[in-house]
């Protein structure tokens, strides 16, 4: 791995909810993502792990300037996204494509398999990016396919005849076509039943070392992320709160909701089961329309201080945490 | 867990005529429930979870759904045959049921306290100010906050968590024998889904009620199911004690299923195992065993006919081949009686 793919600095993303009143009062916010930052050396895969609301799939959308950020910057291959001109945005989107969470909304159902896929390959085409044939288009088309596990002589299928893992495959083979070298995951296999969920994150793994490409990988599910990442960070409100290679954060979780999350997640073996001690939260995740001066999570925390309501906790490397696995706790900032 | 037995499926068989074809959505399945029991349904999707059990509280739309035959047996009644009057009195009261979305299966329009007292009302025959004590008793027992003043909200104003919550509090307000709880925590995040599922143990627990628990999940199952049914193609595929399950697994599709599940709680960097292929068409199958063209260990007799069930000890039990032609020893195909 050399040098970083994706560089996000500072990702402020809120979204305007009107004013206080009739007479213009107070501006309205939604904070759905706060000051974050992260990573993504080339070839690595960052899982983003979270409950519901707390701002994962807006990252997803804040960094593919699907969403135009607040402030920050959100730099792919050393390019500043942010300050980019739409035409501009239109060529460095060719390095980064999306796979969405519902293999059912995500392809148009008047589409026959092969024009979903060749889709962008024709957009860009048509742009002057690079001169294709039909037939080369086709040939893509059809070595695509046979990459993510579909037959080729489902070319000229609808997308409803197919069953949820083969329409996610071809939502992947549709991100691949331009080749890209980053691939933003919001939730792939969560929609997918178990057995088809295994066979897509071998295809996602599968494909990563042949084409060498780097993911931001979303899911809610701990085990998931587990499985397909290389490092692992955790969110809360809008904010990371904890960012480590994946198997120190699950062997030594450091921040109390890393904690909770992962006494929560159930495990499919009746006696670990027996044996596991919950860390049951109280409480639900507060809304986010409101700023916190101090740690988002301190109203559901059990270890929580004084100083947490006050001040936001920075981003330290405890002692005996290995490289790399930070923690924004004030349990771990020596005072 | 006791061994009584408050309810019999006795070779439950749900169709659906569609234009398409028939769907067996539910095909000759059989198990019981004993009192204060826990069982867990697994299964993928369309393998016919949430129709079981819409059937036996009889809840299939008719057309294009049909209960072809079956008994469902509830302390010896069988509820299929019974009169509406009867079973009024038995859906909501003696068997209660929890919907995955919360939101969809409560009324928007009404009051929490309103919904929750008119099955209190018609069942318990209450006054209304008893019925809205004993609505406010139940949210209590369900752990929400303020329950006096929160009985008077409307669904919008709880959280996603906190509607479950409620949905709980209101299938349990009769005392039911049976709740049955159609993936329940499935809409729900992790650190809520604890709290839920810890509830509806507990609460479940102290009122001795049996709980039929609808799930993809397998980590849910290994946490509170005492049994569990293996779904696949509209039948069960494999019943058993959770241990049996997990660590004695005899069918080769819960097998499969079991090592394709990510593990938290393991350190390796193996390749996930999944099963191939794609899950069956429901439409029209034939009588063979649905799950061979996926199986790594099919036979010619697998593509035939479908497998009897074979016993193994403690009530575990599987419909396979191989496991079949080792109990029946000489097993004749041609005379198809080999069911035992």
């Amino acid at each position: 791995m050399s040098g970083n793919i994706l560089d996000v600095q500072n990702l402020k993303m809120h979204f305007y909810m009107g004013h206080e009143g009739i007479f213009g009062g107070k501006k309205k916010y939604i904070y759905a993502v706060d000051d974050i930052s992260f990573t993504l050396a080339k070839g690595e895969t960052l899982g983003l792990v979270g409950e519901s609301g707390c701002g994962k799939s807006t990252v997803v959308r804040a960094v593919s300037q699907l969403y135009r950020p607040t402030s920050g910057k959100v730099l792919l291959d050393g390019r500043d996204l942010t300050k980019l001109k739409r035409d501009e945005m239109f060529s460095a989107r060719r390095d980064m494509q999306l796979v969405f969470q519902d293999p059912y909304s995500s392809l148009d159902p008047r589409m026959t398999t092969a024009e979903i896929i060749a889709e962008p390959m024709r957009i860009y085409k048509k742009r002057g990016f690079f001169k294709m044939s039909d037939a080369e288009i086709d040939g893509r088309v059809e070595h695509l396919m046979e990459l993510v596990g579909l037959s080729k002589f489902f070319k000229n299928r609808f997308p409803h005849e197919f069953s949820g893992g083969q329409r996610q495959r071809i939502g992947i083979a549709r991100a691949l076509a331009l080749r890209p070298h980053l691939i933003l995951a919001d939730e792939p296999v969560s929609a997918l039943d178990v057995s088809i969920q295994a066979q897509v994150l071998n295809l996602f793994k599968d494909i990563q070392k042949e084409m060498g490409l780097s993911y931001l990988f979303i899911a809610h599910d701990l085990a998931v992320i587990k499985y397909i990442s290389d490092r692992i960070a955790v969110m809360y409100l809008g904010k990371i709160v904890e960012i480590g290679g994946y198997k120190d954060l699950y062997a030594n979780p450091l921040h109390p909701y890393t904690k909770a999350l992962l006494s929560a997640a159930p495990v499919p073996d009746p006696a670990v089961e027996r044996k596991r001690q919950r860390i049951i939260l109280k409480g639900d995740v507060p809304s986010p329309n409101v700023q916190r001066p101090g740690c988002c999570f301190y109203d559901r925390c059990p270890e929580h201080k004084d100083c947490c309501r006050q001040s936001l906790p920075q981003f330290t490397q405890p002692a005996g945490a290995a490289a790399g696995h930070e923690v924004a706790c004030f349990l771990f900032t020596q005072k | 867990m006791t061994d009584e037995t408050i309810l019999q499926v006795k070779d439950l068989r749900t169709y659906f005529y569609l234009d398409a074809g028939v769907v067996k959505a539910v095909d000759g399945i059989s198990f019981d429930l004993h009192k204060g029991e826990t069982l867990g349904i697994v299964g993928e999707s369309g393998s016919g979870k949430s129709v079981t059990n819409l059937s036996i509280i009889n809840l299939i739309q008719t057309p294009p759904g049909k209960i072809t035959g079956g008994q469902v047996l509830f302390h010896g009644e069988d509820i299929l045959t019974m009169s509406d009057e009867r079973l009024r009195e038995i859906r909501g009261n003696r068997i209660a049921m929890i919907f995955q979305d919360p939101m969809s299966s409560l009324n928007p329009y009404l009051k929490i306290s309103t919904q929750m007292m008119e099955s209190i009302q018609l069942h318990q025959r209450l006054n209304k100010k008893d019925a809205k004590a004993k609505a406010v008793e139940m949210l209590k027992l369900a752990g929400i906050p303020g329950a006096e003043e929160r009985v008077d909200c409307y669904p919008h104003q709880f959280s996603g968590g906190m509607r479950q919550r409620v949905m709980i509090a209101m299938g349990l307000s009769c005392n039911p024998d049976i709740l049955i709880a159609d993936e329940p925590t499935s809409a729900l995040d992790v650190t809520i889904q604890a709290q839920i599922l810890e509830l509806m143990q507990d609460l479940t627990r102290r009122l001795g009620t049996a709980v039929i628990l609808i799930t993809h999940s397998l980590g849910v199952v290994a946490g509170i199911c005492d049994t569990i049914n293996v779904m696949y193609a509209g039948r069960i595929v494999e019943r058993g004690a959770t241990d049996d399950i997990f660590y004695d697994t005899k069918h080769p599709y819960t097998q499969g299923l079991i090592k394709s599940v990510p593990r938290l709680d393991r350190d390796t960097d193996e390749r996930l195992f999944s099963i191939e292929g794609q899950p069956p068409n429901v439409i029209d199958l034939p009588d063979c065993c649905p799950f061979y063209p996926r199986c790594h260990k099919a036979m010619d007799v697998c593509r035939q006919k479908y497998p009897p069930l074979a016993q193994f000890s403690n009530g575990h039990c599987a419909s396979c081949w191989l496991y079949a032609q080792k109990d029946a020893g000489s097993l004749n195909l041609k005379d198809g009686k080999n069911e035992r």
